[in-house]
């Protein structure tokens, strides 16, 4: 066990070097971001006095290096725009974004889980293709167009939601307040990951509805209801571990379109402005801090698939 | 004496063969496409004789697939609203009511006779640009879905056939990729490069490829085990056949029904960018930048026939491909056995 934890770790290191390589590649190709910063009106050496400031006098791979060594230390370089450390930003706006995020991969798992369950064992059932239409509706619908429609009719036409933030300005806020905010985002990073997940948990459940051991507890005659919520449920812990590794991505690319619409004050509005002002440091924070979750979150996963699932092989 | 003279005899016609594999490649071709038509042929006569007992025996692959496909009556839907919308993005500079850049009308009015669908802002035609806007957006996600089916396929095959350090570099090149939270990257990537019709397309074909590749190499390690190609391998056939004349065609189902599913995303993801501001640039429309406008205020709740229409055709699109992805997969999975 111990042996496997540390295999997939050493595989996950070359895979986070590669992640800074790609990253930094990609800030470079996008030229001086100094030319944004300082506007066209400046002398030139200005320019280049800020330009030795900043460090972009060295060779590429040098900058590379000297950004990596920084890393280490836990600086993440200072804002562009801002002048206040990354490292500093991402902390002051990472809460929200893990709140929305954590309740949101909570209410899509109350989704996604029963309907799954529930479409599987009722196969060709009239309620199964309900299902699996709405299920086909939640992985179709843009999220911002979904935002729109749910601004549209709860704010605008009803009146009860508030667009937009995550707290009434001038107020306290509360409790009851975010939540109020919070609804309506929720709702839609859970409908469109719930979307893909009750398929994916619908299949799987199938095959297990199909396996020997079920057969027999069935042959047993212990009744359905024990059947399938003490051995079926048991073994779909498996797939639903896959569905939360997938949806740990999904949730940070999802959050940064819902974050821009609903002005939700959290990393996927710092990271959308930073990108229109080309705060390549802030950018490359975000990336990075993205990648590494993920890839966290694909070890996690593989870690608790060999706890939970005895039989499969760790080499 | 006599043995080296025979031994002469086979090097020379060893190095013969050698010389001619370049040569009578074709020749050889040929006789192996005469011997499968034979074969062809054969399993007709046979079925022939069957067809008394069974008639599904008779059926070709295609045939079976279509048949199977049917039964997906929404998908079977979906291909005719497909077809009708494709048609009608095709069509666009003819069945356009206006040129969908020109001030044709008042400023935002609603639907009337004259503009089915209203005129925005600047009084443009709200039809004639969503028609162009299915144009661009369709276009973006097939040249997309082609990119990184490519890369992908071209990625897959190499890893999954040759094995060891390649294998390991392109899967832990895939993992790189994969980490990154996919609109993440293409967003980024569509800062840096200029926003634009065709960056779009490159960025978006260039991000996509990992799941093709994952998919792809997965089928090739199965196949290289086959009976089929390890003969191919005995036989000496060259590479460049094994590769895409005897493993490529037996994974080209699943690839389709991947791409169908990456076609879909493509589409969403173009809209995704373009309503941010960040993908295809106005005046071309795009379905995603015709719901811009939606994020101010006084176009959500005073002009809905602006940014509903688009949002629609999204959806519909997109689920159109997304059931036709789905009827695919059991239409063409050989195991399903109905």
């Amino acid at each position: 066990m111990g042996k496997y934890i540390l295999k997939r770790i050493l595989i996950a290191i070359p895979v986070l070097i590669g992640i800074t390589v790609i990253d930094y590649t990609i800030m470079c190709l996008a030229g001086s971001p100094l030319e944004m910063l300082q506007g066209p009106r400046v002398s030139e050496a200005a320019v280049e006095a800020k330009r030795i400031a900043l460090g972009l006098d060295q060779p590429v791979l040098v900058q590379y290096f000297v950004w990596l060594g920084e890393l280490l230390q836990g600086n993440m370089g200072y804002s562009m725009k801002s002048f206040q450390p990354v490292s500093d930003m991402i902390g002051s706006h990472i809460g929200p974004t893990l709140l929305l995020m954590g309740v949101s991969l909570l209410v899509s798992l109350l989704l996604a889980v029963p309907a799954g369950i529930y479409s599987a064992i009722r196969q060709y059932s009239k309620g199964d293709y309900a299902v699996v239409t709405a299920s086909f509706l939640g992985s179709s619908v843009p999220g911002f167009f979904l935002s729109l429609l749910l601004i549209y009719i709860f704010t605008v036409k009803l009146g009860w939601l508030p667009s937009g933030g995550m707290t009434t300005l001038g107020t306290e806020g509360g409790a009851a307040d975010v939540a109020s905010h919070m609804v309506m985002p929720v709702m839609v990073l859970a409908f469109s990951m719930a979307g893909s997940n009750i398929r994916y948990i619908r299949s799987a459940m199938l095959e297990i509805l199909q396996q020997d051991y079920l057969r027999t507890a069935r042959a047993k005659g212990i009744g359905r209801f024990r059947v399938i919520n003490k051995h079926a449920l048991r073994n779909a812990l498996v797939p639903i571990i896959t569905v939360i590794g997938m949806e740990i991505p999904m949730l940070f690319g999802g959050a940064v379109i819902i974050e821009q619409v609903f002005s939700w004050p959290g990393l996927g509005l710092m990271t959308m402005s930073a990108i229109s002002n080309r705060d390549f440091p802030v950018i490359m924070g975000v990336c990075l801090l993205s990648a590494v979750v993920v890839l966290l979150a694909n070890l996690v996963t593989d870690i608790m698939y060999a706890l939970v699932d005895p039989t499969i092989q760790l080499d | 004496m006599i043995l080296r003279e025979i031994d002469r005899k086979f090097q020379h016609k060893g190095v013969s063969t050698t010389v001619m594999d370049g040569t009578g490649m074709g020749k050889r071709f040929g006789k192996k496409a005469a011997a499968s038509v034979n074969g062809i042929a054969g399993y007709d006569r046979e079925n022939k004789s069957n067809r008394q007992q069974n008639d599904i025996g008779s059926e070709s692959y295609l045939q079976t697939v279509i048949r199977r496909f049917r039964r997906h009556h929404l998908a079977a839907f979906s291909l005719i609203v497909l077809a009708v919308i494709v048609g009608a993005a095709i069509l666009a500079p003819v069945i356009a009511p206006y040129d969908p850049n020109d001030i044709a009308g008042p400023f935002a009015e609603g639907p009337s006779k004259e503009f089915w669908l209203g005129t925005d802002q600047i009084g443009r035609d709200v039809l004639s640009r969503l028609l162009y806007a299915t144009r661009v957006s369709l276009l973006v996600g097939v040249m997309a879905t082609l990119i990184s089916t490519v890369i992908g396929v071209l990625l897959g095959l190499v890893a999954g056939y040759f094995g060891g350090l390649a294998d390991m570099v392109i899967m832990r090149f895939t993992d790189m990729v994969m980490s990154f939270p996919y609109i993440l990257l293409v967003l980024v990537a569509a800062a840096v490069f200029k926003p634009g019709m065709w960056n779009i397309i490159l960025i978006l074909g260039f991000v996509d490829w990992p799941g093709i590749a994952r998919l792809v190499r997965g089928n090739v390690l199965n196949l290289r085990e086959t009976n089929f190609v390890k003969g191919n391998i005995v036989a000496g056939m060259p590479l460049r056949h094994i590769l895409f004349s005897e493993i490529l065609p037996n994974t080209v189902a699943p690839i389709l029904v991947y791409g169908t599913s990456v076609l879909a995303l493509s589409i969403l993801d173009e809209a995704a960018l373009s309503f941010l501001g960040q993908g295809v640039q106005p005046p071309t429309s795009s379905l995603g930048n015709m719901l811009n406008g939606a994020q101010s205020l006084t176009v959500l709740t005073t002009q809905p026939w602006l940014w509903i229409p688009p949002g629609l055709l999204i959806v519909v699109v997109v689920m159109a491909i997304n059931f036709i992805g789905d009827a695919l997969r059991d239409a063409l999975d050989p195991n399903s056995g109905r």
